[in-house]
């Protein structure tokens, strides 16, 4: 059966790089998406910072049209697209009266009931045996924030502990390292409003991974591998040294595992490109 | 951060909200949902830090050296607004263009044009994304609310 597929702004701009690597990681592994017909963005930090109302109401017409379209389940690769719908959806599954207001103001009934997915979480479905195990890779798996935060709303994995994408990385062959920045925000989207808290934030998280023997490091958010990748140059220029450090897509190592080759998952369009390890 | 979330509350709790939603940390927030995930009386201190910034916002008493936050955020609606998907180049162009007027630094106008050839090389730029069908709509719900 399809997965609906909820992109989000991101992937469909600069981090198109993360919707090559989704899309042809997924087709690998035989799981087809279907997705959402006419999405709207979510309002991400926007709209929770501004407009209480707009930031359940943006969401709520994607879960709408989700409900219309007979699409139980919806994959959203973007932790901050994923938890603003999973937001949404609980707060218009708890509450009748919300839920009628938000009918009315996205001119489509919804109930909230539609299960959202992060990457992660749809990935722990796949009987994941490699074809071609990453031995050389030695992987810093990051976490970042909104993918187990707030854990209320999102309720996945250990927001202080987590485990499930070293699960995954090493079922692929790989090896991860244990370090300790793994839950801390690399800066989500001030990259353009505040780049000195973006910079600081993303150095400190490339050293310690560094620090701890990882030769790359592994994330499943379009706005951490802006911040860690693309931004990687301007971090290491500000603090004097390279970190030469590739960022992965969780789903590129899937891909990878799978035989498919870096090009066809986008890796080639990283900023720190490294196609071999070992 | 000039106040740590607890002292945000604290100062709440002592009726000095006036100083809250003029500090600079509500704005320098990064809604990484750390605060409350760790606060060890289950306070939900991001969640008060976004009703601040709305209170702030509303009441426009925003905190001068980190109004590019707020300039952000509304430029990013607007853009939302019109286009119901984001557009990055058109809200590049309108943040650093009133970020830019805001704090009369024209060197801000341009810090980040060095990375577009690069981008652009990648595939990564997208002059003309496509857009939702129905921006009517889009436009109506922002009206129901308030927005």
């Amino acid at each position: 059966m399809a997965i609906g597929y909820y992109p989000g702004c991101a992937l469909h701009g600069s981090s198109n790089d993360y919707e090559q690597s989704v899309r042809a990681c997924l087709k690998v592994l035989g799981a087809e998406l279907k997705e959402l017909d006419d999405w709207i963005c979510c309002g991400a930090t926007a709209a929770h910072s501004l407009n209480e109302k707009l930031s359940v109401a943006l969401p709520a017409r994607n879960l709408a049209l989700a409900e219309r379209d007979g699409l139980d389940e919806l994959l959203a690769p973007c932790p901050m697209c994923s938890m603003e719908l999973m937001k949404a959806a609980k707060e218009i599954a708890a509450d009748n009266r919300l839920r009628d207001e938000m009918a009315s103001i996205v001119e489509l009934p919804v109930t909230g009931r539609t299960k959202i997915l992060n990457l992660i979480q749809l990935l722990e479905r796949f009987d994941l045996k490699p074809s071609k195990p990453l031995d050389g890779i030695i992987a810093a798996c990051y976490y970042g924030c909104l993918l187990t935060r707030p854990a209320g709303i999102v309720n996945f994995d250990d927001p202080e502990a987590p485990s499930s994408m070293e699960t995954i990385v090493a079922r692929l062959g790989a090896k991860t390292v244990s370090w300790n920045y793994r839950t801390e925000c690399c800066g989500a989207g001030k990259t353009l409003c505040d780049e000195d808290t973006v910079l600081e934030l993303s150095h400190k998280i490339l050293t310690d991974a560094r620090r701890h023997g990882a030769n790359c490091l592994v994330v499943a958010c379009p706005m951490c591998h802006v911040n860690l990748d693309m931004k990687q140059a301007a971090a290491g220029r500000r603090y004097g040294v390279d970190h030469d450090l590739p960022v992965y897509y969780l789903s590129d190592l899937v891909g990878m595992a799978m035989g498919l080759a870096p090009e066809e998952l986008g890796v080639d369009r990283h900023f720190v490109v490294r196609l071999h390890h070992g | 951060m000039d106040i740590a979330p607890n002292q945000v509350i604290r100062l709440i709790q002592n009726g000095q909200t006036d100083k809250a939603l003029r500090s600079a940390a509500i704005w320098k927030c990064l809604s990484c949902f750390t605060c409350s995930s760790r606060c060890p009386q289950q306070v939900a201190c991001a969640e008060v830090l976004d009703a601040l910034r709305r209170l702030a916002a509303e009441k426009g008493v925003a905190a001068g050296g980190e109004s590019r936050t707020l300039i952000f955020h509304n430029a990013f609606l607007h853009n939302i607004r019109r286009n119901g998907r984001l557009n990055e180049i058109e809200l590049i162009g309108l943040f650093k263009t009133r970020a830019t007027l805001a704090d009369a630094d024209l060197s801000f106008l341009f810090k980040d044009a060095s990375l577009a050839p690069a981008l652009r090389r990648k595939k990564k730029l997208h002059l003309a994304p496509g857009g939702v069908r129905d921006r009517e709509l889009v436009r109506r719900i922002f009206q129901r609310c308030g927005a």
